[in-house]
């Protein structure tokens, strides 16, 4: 089981904050594409990778990053901090 | 050093002179005050969101690599998150340092991170509606200069 979370936009797009899975996924990409083909507003939230950021147990990360172990990804646009 | 993570606003010139009575020996102490912009008069509201999880910990993170790239005394970072309205306080950096050009560029680079690897994202709302700040690839390109 993986917990993932959503911030800003991608929240918004996905109308949940956080959802418990049950995933084979071994990568984050993997757990993406189960994602994009469950529903539509999946598929739009990730339509373009490019304009999204993930962090993997806290620490941002890229999206061939594996899940092993992995207890929590979570999924936003580029940070606007400052 | 010193990180904050709050909702509630605070006093930028009661944290420099807490900060100031922190710091003995120190011959420069740099501040940065981030306020909300009312974007000429357009703007009503902002809202920012954080990842409370990670927050502190990236947070951290880039103060420890300021602490190892110059010689600082002290640090503190305060970030707000919620509701704020133009002219309100978001955030606050201040060093110190036995000289100004360490205290300068680690302000700097706390700034420079804190916009690009902090998890936050701001949410302007105006008369015609809301929407999310985007990243400019310039806030990206100013990493590269570390």
């Amino acid at each position: 089981m993986i917990d993932v979370v959503y911030f800003a936009w991608v929240r918004e797009r996905i109308g949940l904050p956080k959802e418990t899975l049950d995933t084979s996924a071994q990568t984050v990409m993997e757990l993406v594409e189960e994602l994009k083909a469950r529903e539509e507003r999946y598929s739009l939230a990730f339509a373009d990778i490019s304009a999204l950021r993930v962090a993997v147990d806290q620490e941002l990360s890229a999206f061939d990053a594996s899940l092993k172990g992995v207890r929590e990804v979570a999924f936003f646009p580029p940070m606007t901090g400052g | 050093m010193s990180v904050r993570v709050q909702s509630e606003p605070f006093d930028p010139g009661k944290e420099l002179s807490d900060f100031s009575r922190t710091v003995s020996g120190a011959g420069a102490i740099v501040t940065f005050t981030g306020v909300v912009r009312d974007e000429d008069g357009t703007l009503d509201h902002m809202v920012i969101e954080h990842y409370p999880a990670m927050t502190g910990p990236a947070i951290e993170a880039i103060e420890k690599e300021a602490t190892n790239r110059w010689h600082l005394q002290a640090s503190l970072i305060i970030h707000r998150f919620g509701t704020m309205s133009p002219g309100d306080q978001i955030m606050m950096v201040a060093t110190a340092s036995r000289h100004r050009a360490h205290a300068f560029a680690a302000a700097e680079f706390l700034m420079d991170y804190l916009k690009s690897r902090a998890p936050f994202w701001k949410k302007e709302f105006s008369a015609d509606g809301a929407s999310w700040v985007t990243a400019k690839d310039e806030d990206e390109d100013a990493l590269k200069r570390w």
